[in-house]
């Protein structure tokens, strides 16, 4: 902390404006003050129980086993549904479909995430008294029976935890983000042509490297020169399902089940063009002490949306990077992370753009990728004229295909006038490097639709 | 979907006749359904009827609700719907001694909406047929209007929470108000108070009907008006007026008031929208005693499930198994509400009362405990009262007149509150009160409460909705869309006036918020105006009331 401290002397004895002195000295307030601990101004819901209607008696009568899986498939509605909307907008009615992600958070950080449409019921009905921004301090009262003392604490139950800090430094092992992978092209097909984002003109200046090789890749049905197991027994379990041999609720008898010629399904051997990554995206996100709450949500979400977007437009082959910054920068492995990790820091966004010009350098990943910087911030720089700053993103931009730097307000400054805004913008970077750098400034309460209006913004 | 087989359905039977004669009453017919999680699925945004009217809003819910079972996959819907005759649903793969609890727990439910007097708008019809009627009536119109059918579905969806329900109950008391009664009622209500105002003679008049009205009931009436007729001579020209003016053009029914008055709507080209709003009001009010009579509804078919299944001979020898899942259903969770235990808790704990002679004024005035205690009148009436409270109650008179603190103590109930643990980083639990007007409290503010919202028209045209303050806001995010959808249907301008909290800042505040970033903010209640126009929203300020200082 004395650093922090240090590093605030030397800005004052440099001029700082009141608005600004207050701004810092909020954040340092913050990172001192250690008994709130890093998640202590995190947005966190109380935990609520079931309402009274979630009681029902299909969910209690049962004997205890367990839900029994049924097949589902897709009812191949959704676009329908999207193209529904479209219309709605032409017969001047917002839109009211918003394309949904669920994510089940998963241990290691593979969260598993599914597309899913939603929509709300707009109706007059009431709302709790909303004490506090962010609903911390005191929960809703519940019932409760037993024993136990007016006053007395009966129980406690852990607030959501962020991943151990200690994992820091790329190269921990993979996974974590395969999952959100799968999805994320459908989810940028569908941003793509539900809301209209542009496709990418020009895939940036580097081609990809494609080299052909022979692989048993290909697939046959009916006759080839591998057997494809897994791929075989999905088509046998398909068929069955709809002739209805199989249902959820009894065991699946092999013996029993029905094989379709073409239901074999072989490998046979054909040419694969190889691709390789052409696209290397930097996700850059503030997290110190004043991003807390709704800006880290719309930074967040943002960021899924682009990496979506990039992923249909290169065909997922787009790598990414996560690194978070408050006065220092450093890289983490996955989104789950990336999104949730919080610190009460202080703000220096020169950090960050050192840390990515470092790592391009470095690695030398100029070469060979198209590279996209996206930077969420709430827009407080303690560098207030951006004297670090606008060096090291001059240097991104001689080899960046796109810089997007999305303000979010935070709301304790002034409207549009935050450190990073007024700096990037009297710079005059905007104008001279147009095509390069982008800049989105969104009010705290910005609404999806909101967020991808920015994402048009940053990429087009 | 299919029907369950016919052994389950002859277990149902028996059920019924046991039901019958513990005193339950019920119609004979009942429909049972053996459905899967994928007919849930699709039925969950249809509550449970299968014939309700397509709207695209549900397959919404269904694509949403398949994506969630991927991820969670579980299946908590409702089972028994309130239809002539009964249609409930099963679970295909439940041993008979399972199916008995359930079939008397259903019992209970069928039981519990076919006598409750809340339900009584629903008991001249049968709703699946109705629902069927309207959904090919929506077919209708979407082959004939398109898209627009969905347009309005969705703008009459967007206020159908406030339908009038207790209007419609009410109403089906109330006679026809015209001819005699009616002139007697404009006699008082507004002739007496209006024209002449003066209290001592509205008294004198008021003594003098009575008076009349207990020398001869039969004719008073008539004779009361002949009086008043010869007294005041312009008093029937006055009424006629009256008569013609238009109603008071004010209601709560926000749908019946535009199917009324909206100029729009009553266009000849536009008629049809007034089926569709129609049908989306009275599905509204199929369901609104549902949700009102939760607590009592489940507590009644536990209570009687719990009652049956112990008596009944088939079952012998499966007592343990009843035992866990009845456990399941009844007990009282350590912390959160059970509706089912509460309720059923209520009931039992009321049979014993009356069962003693507790519920009278006897039993009130003894002060001392032990007496209370031992007071036992051996009334042999405890389920006698318990029928009367299911069938003239709902949950909020349920729990506000029946939960006291002999109750409260019995169960060991208390008010769970929560607080957050900044150096644990926890939320904890704690015991916040064990006194009987905090539980009270706590278990009304959780039951459903529709805002109370007053309509009218004001002198240039616009649509004025008045939400009446009861200390909550609205959900600000969906007061546009509601209100542009109002604005269609009323066919020009609409405002809303509504409460909100605004945050007190001081300058003391300022100070505190630098320090812990979220402090205890004071709030004072505001009155804003929303005016939709031209579908655009604008908010202001127009008064002030009940600030603190």
């Amino acid at each position: 902390m004395n650093s922090l401290r240090s590093l605030y002397d030397s800005l004052k004895k440099r001029g700082l404006t009141p608005d600004q002195q207050r701004v810092i000295e909020f954040e340092l307030r913050l990172a001192e003050d250690d008994c709130a601990g890093p998640a202590a101004h995190a947005p966190i819901a109380a935990p609520r129980d079931w309402s009274l209607c979630g009681w029902n008696d299909l969910a209690l009568m049962d004997d205890g086993s367990p839900a029994s899986l049924i097949p589902l498939s897709s009812l191949n509605t959704l676009d329908a549904l999207l193209e529904r909307d479209k219309q709605r907008e032409e017969d001047g009615f917002p839109r009211k479909i918003r394309v949904g992600r669920m994510m089940k958070p998963g241990r290691n950080g593979s969260d598993k995430v599914v597309v899913v449409p939603s929509t709300v019921e707009e109706k007059l009905i009431h709302d709790q008294v909303k004490a506090h921004e962010d609903g911390e301090g005191e929960g809703e009262a519940e019932g409760g029976t037993g024993e136990g003392e007016e006053g007395e604490v009966i129980g406690e139950q852990p607030v959501r935890q962020e991943q151990g800090p200690g994992d820091s430094g790329a190269g921990q092992g993979e996974g974590g983000s395969h999952e959100l992978e799968s999805n994320a092209y459908d989810l940028g097909r569908i941003l793509t042509e539900q809301f209209k984002l542009p496709n990418l003109k020009d895939k940036g200046k580097k081609r990809s490297l494609t080299r052909y090789t022979y692989d048993l890749t290909d697939k046959n049905r009916g006759f080839g020169q591998i057997l494809d197991k897994k791929a075989t027994l999905r088509r046998i379990l398909q068929t069955n399902i709809g002739l209805g041999r199989i249902s959820g609720q009894e065991r699946v008898d092999p013996l029993d089940l029905m094989i379709a010629p073409r239901d074999r399904v072989y490998r046979i051997l054909s040419r694969e063009k190889d691709y390789e990554s052409q696209a290397m995206v930097f996700f850059v996100r503030d997290y110190s002490g004043s991003m807390s709450g709704k800006p880290t949500e719309l930074i967040v979400s943002q960021h899924v949306l682009i990496y979506s977007w990039l992923a249909y437009q290169y065909q997922n082959q787009v790598k990414t990077r996560f690194i978070l910054h408050d006065t220092e920068a450093r890289e983490v492995v996955n989104f789950h992370t990336y999104a949730n990790l919080r610190v009460a820091g202080g703000t220096q966004v020169a950090s960050a753009y050192r840390l990515v010009n470092k790592l391009v350098e470095g690695e030398n990943l100029e070469q060979d990728y198209n590279i996209y910087v996206f930077h969420g911030t709430d827009g407080d720089d303690w560098d207030t004229k951006g004297e670090e700053s606008l060096p090291e993103l001059r240097k991104m931009l001689r080899y960046a295909a796109r810089v997007g730097i999305t303000i979010a307000e935070n709301g304790y400054g002034v409207s549009g006038k935050s450190e990073v805004e007024r700096y990037v913008r009297k710079s005059g970077l905007l104008d001279e490097r147009n095509d390069l750098l982008r800049l989105d400034v969104m009010s705290k309460d910005s609404n999806e639709g909101r967020v991808i209006e920015g994402i048009k913004h940053l990429i087009s | 979907m299919e029907l369950i087989s016919q052994h389950a359905k002859k277990i149902m039977e028996g059920c019924k006749e046991r039901a019958r004669d513990a005193g339950l009453s019920f119609q004979d017919e009942s429909l049972e359904y053996i459905v899967t999680n994928r007919d849930l699925l699709q039925l969950s945004p249809k509550m449970m009827i299968p014939t309700l009217y397509d709207y695209w809003v549900q397959d919404v819910e269904v694509l949403k609700e398949q994506g969630r079972y991927e991820l969670y996959p579980n299946n908590p819907y409702e089972t028994v719907i309130n239809t002539r005759p009964p249609i409930s649903y099963y679970n295909d793969n439940n041993p008979d001694w399972l199916n008995v609890m359930i079939f008397y727990h259903v019992i209970g439910h069928i039981d519990f909406f076919q006598n409750n007097i809340f339900f009584r708008h629903t008991w001249d019809y049968d709703f699946t047929g109705r629902a069927l009627s309207d959904k090919r009536l929506f077919a209708k119109l979407r082959s004939e209007k398109g898209r627009w059918v969905d347009y309005i579905i969705e703008f009459s969806r967007a206020v159908d929470n406030l339908v009038g329900y207790f209007d419609v109950l009410a109403g089906m008391e109330k006679t026809a108000s015209s001819g005699v009664e009616a002139m007697i009622d404009y006699y008082f209500d507004v002739f007496l108070q209006k024209n002449k105002k003066a209290v001592t003679r509205y008294v004198r008049e008021i003594e003098l009907y009575n008076k009349m009205m207990h020398d001869d009931p039969v004719g008073a009436e008539r004779r009361f008006l002949d009086s008043v007729k010869s007294r005041h001579p312009e008093f029937e020209s006055l009424y006629d007026k009256s008569r013609k003016e238009k109603k008071p053009r004010e209601g709560i029914d926000i749908l019946q008031f535009l199917m009324h008055y909206s100029p729009f709507l009553n266009r000849e080209d536009n008629r049809w929208m007034l089926t569709v709003l129609e049908v989306i009001r009275s599905t509204s009010l199929y369901f609104q005693p549902q949700i009102r009579t939760k607590i009592m509804n489940e507590g009644w078919a536990s209570y009687w499930h719990e009652k049956l299944f112990l008596g009944d001979d088939r079952i012998g020898g499966h007592e343990v198994d009843y035992a866990i899942v009845n456990a399941k259903v009844t007990s009282m969770p350590r912390i959160g509400l059970n509706p089912y235990a509460l309720g059923m808790r209520l009931f039992d704990y009321l049979e014993e009362k009356a069962e003693k002679g507790k519920i009278s004024f006897d039993y009130y005035r003894i002060e001392d405990k032990y007496r209370r205690r031992q007071y036992d009148r051996k009334t042999g009436r405890g389920r006698e009262f318990i029928f009367s409270v299911r069938e003239n109650s709902a949950d909020s008179m349920f729990i506000n007149s029946f939960i006291d603190q002999d109750f409260v103590d019995r169960h060991r109930l208390f008010v769970a509150g929560k607080r957050f643990n900044k150096e644990r980083m926890t939320w904890q639990y704690y015991v916040k009160s064990r006194r009987a007007e905090d539980y009270r409290q706590m278990v009304a503010d959780s039951l459903y409460h529709p805002p109370l919202v007053k309509v009218s028209v004001d002198d240039d045209g616009t649509l004025v909705l008045n939400h009446v303050f009861e200390g909550k806001p609205l959900v600000r995010e969906y007061i546009d869309a509601t209100m542009m959808g109002l604005e269609f249907l009323w066919g020009g301008n609409v405002c809303l006036y509504t409460s909100e909290p605004v945050p007190v800042k001081t300058e003391a505040d300022q100070e505190a918020t630098v320090k812990t970033e979220r402090p205890k903010q004071e709030i004072s209640w505001k009155r804003f105006r929303y005016t939709m126009s031209g579908r655009k929203l604008a908010r202001e300020l127009i008064e002030v009331h009940g600030q603190r200082e």
